[in-house]
């Protein structure tokens, strides 16, 4: 690897965390809470960024600018995907992050984050232990599905699929704003640093704008 | 508490940044950003340097033990995850070291037990997605792929039944 290339590596990479752990995502609690429904940041930051990402892909397409009619699309294999997703899914769920997370877990202070991330080695290891078995064997080596992406797959405009991504963005930003504030479960940054449960602290009668200060929350008691 | 507590990003200022990052990685690199493959790469290189003979032999790492795993793309960019992390959280006060035990309702050792559990998970359903919820749940979202869009939603439906199983940690 030459300097070009590692320093692309570590440029990138590093505003990856810096992004993931400013909107709070190095903390499982705020993290779960997606999955229990009472803080919606994991699916907005995602879906918004998913959609900036494709619309800036989209226009970069139009005249091959930066060859970006040649960026990688994986392939699809079903049964690999769907398996991968729901091991990856529950260990969400049980661990409190994802693999990326794990690592902006570490970076802002967390052993547990660290431990997962030792977690996901040892996981490999199982899954080398087992890749050269029937079910393993089975569930990677099917054939990959023809169309790559969903547009070609539906033969639509990648722009009908932006527009439907869109709506769903909207409809989850509606849906998440009530039970966000049915639950009032949204994490703010003291909560995930001092270790508080934002709901709660709103039932003892706490300051409701949980960005204020220690100061101000005293007042307002 | 001795330094303020900086408030998180707003979750639309956040996802409009993280979509900058990507669309950033996907011109300069020619694909988007993954987090697991660098698991898989350490896993590689411990194996090599406890196991070296099995290893190579392994159907699955023998592939990767070829070359240096560590001087991957991918193992640098989760180097690089880990500074961000690290100056994002100095730099706004929110630095702890500690074991995160969600609302507190378990112990130290149950959590850690619970984190490795769910990393082991993580790092094996990685394998057989090829990629993670950065790399295919995210990037390949990006592309509009199928796998993509395959991967969010078994993610987060999962997700969700499990974690009614686990509320008494979070």
């Amino acid at each position: 690897m030459d300097y070009g290339t590692a320093g692309t590596a570590l440029a990138t990479g590093l505003l990856f965390g810096f992004v993931l752990e400013q909107a709070g995502f190095g903390s499982p609690c705020k993290l779960t809470a997606q999955f229990r429904l009472t803080d919606w940041s994991v699916f907005k930051v995602m879906f918004t960024a998913i959609i900036v990402a494709a619309i800036g892909i989209l226009l970069l397409q139009v005249n091959n600018t930066f060859g970006s009619q040649g960026f990688y699309v994986a392939e699809m294999y079903l049964w690999g995907t769907v398996l991968g997703a729901v091991l990856i899914g529950a260990g969400f769920a049980i661990g409190g992050y994802c693999p990326g997370t794990s690592v902006v877990g570490f970076g802002s202070g967390r052993i547990d984050g660290l431990v997962f991330m030792l977690g996901m080695i040892v996981g490999v290891w199982a899954f080398a232990g087992v890749y050269d078995s029937d079910f393993i064997q089975t569930v990677v080596g099917g054939t990959a599905l023809e169309a790559r992406t969903v547009p070609e797959w539906l033969g639509v405009s990648p722009w009908l699929v932006v527009a439907a991504m869109l709506l769903m963005l909207a409809g989850g930003f509606l849906v998440g704003r009530a039970l966000e504030q049915r639950s009032h479960g949204v994490y703010s940054a003291e909560d995930i640093t001092e270790g508080r449960d934002p709901g709660e602290s709103d039932e003892l009668g706490h300051d409701l704008g949980r960005e204020a200060s220690a100061g101000r929350r005293g007042e307002t008691d | 508490m001795s330094c303020q507590v900086r408030p998180l990003w707003p979750p639309f200022i956040a996802g409009i940044v993280l979509g900058l990052v990507v669309l950033l990685t996907f011109v300069l690199v020619g694909n988007g950003m993954g987090s697991s493959g660098a698991f898989a790469r350490v896993a590689t290189e411990i194996g090599l340097q406890v196991a070296p003979e099995a290893t190579r032999e392994n159907a699955y790492l023998g592939g990767m033990a070829q070359g240096n795993p560590l001087a991957a793309w991918i193992v640098v960019a989760a180097i690089g995850t880990l500074i961000g992390a690290i100056l994002a959280s100095v730099s706004s006060g929110r630095f702890r070291v500690k074991v995160d035990r969600g609302s507190g309702r378990i112990g130290v050792a149950p959590r850690l037990l619970l984190a490795l559990g769910g990393g082991l998970l993580a790092g094996f359903g990685s394998r057989l997605a090829a990629g993670c919820t950065s790399g295919v749940g995210l990037s390949n979202t990006a592309m509009l792929g199928v796998a993509g869009f395959v991967f969010l939603i078994v993610f987060f439906v999962v997700g969700i039944v499990i974690s009614l199983l686990m509320r008494r940690v979070w």
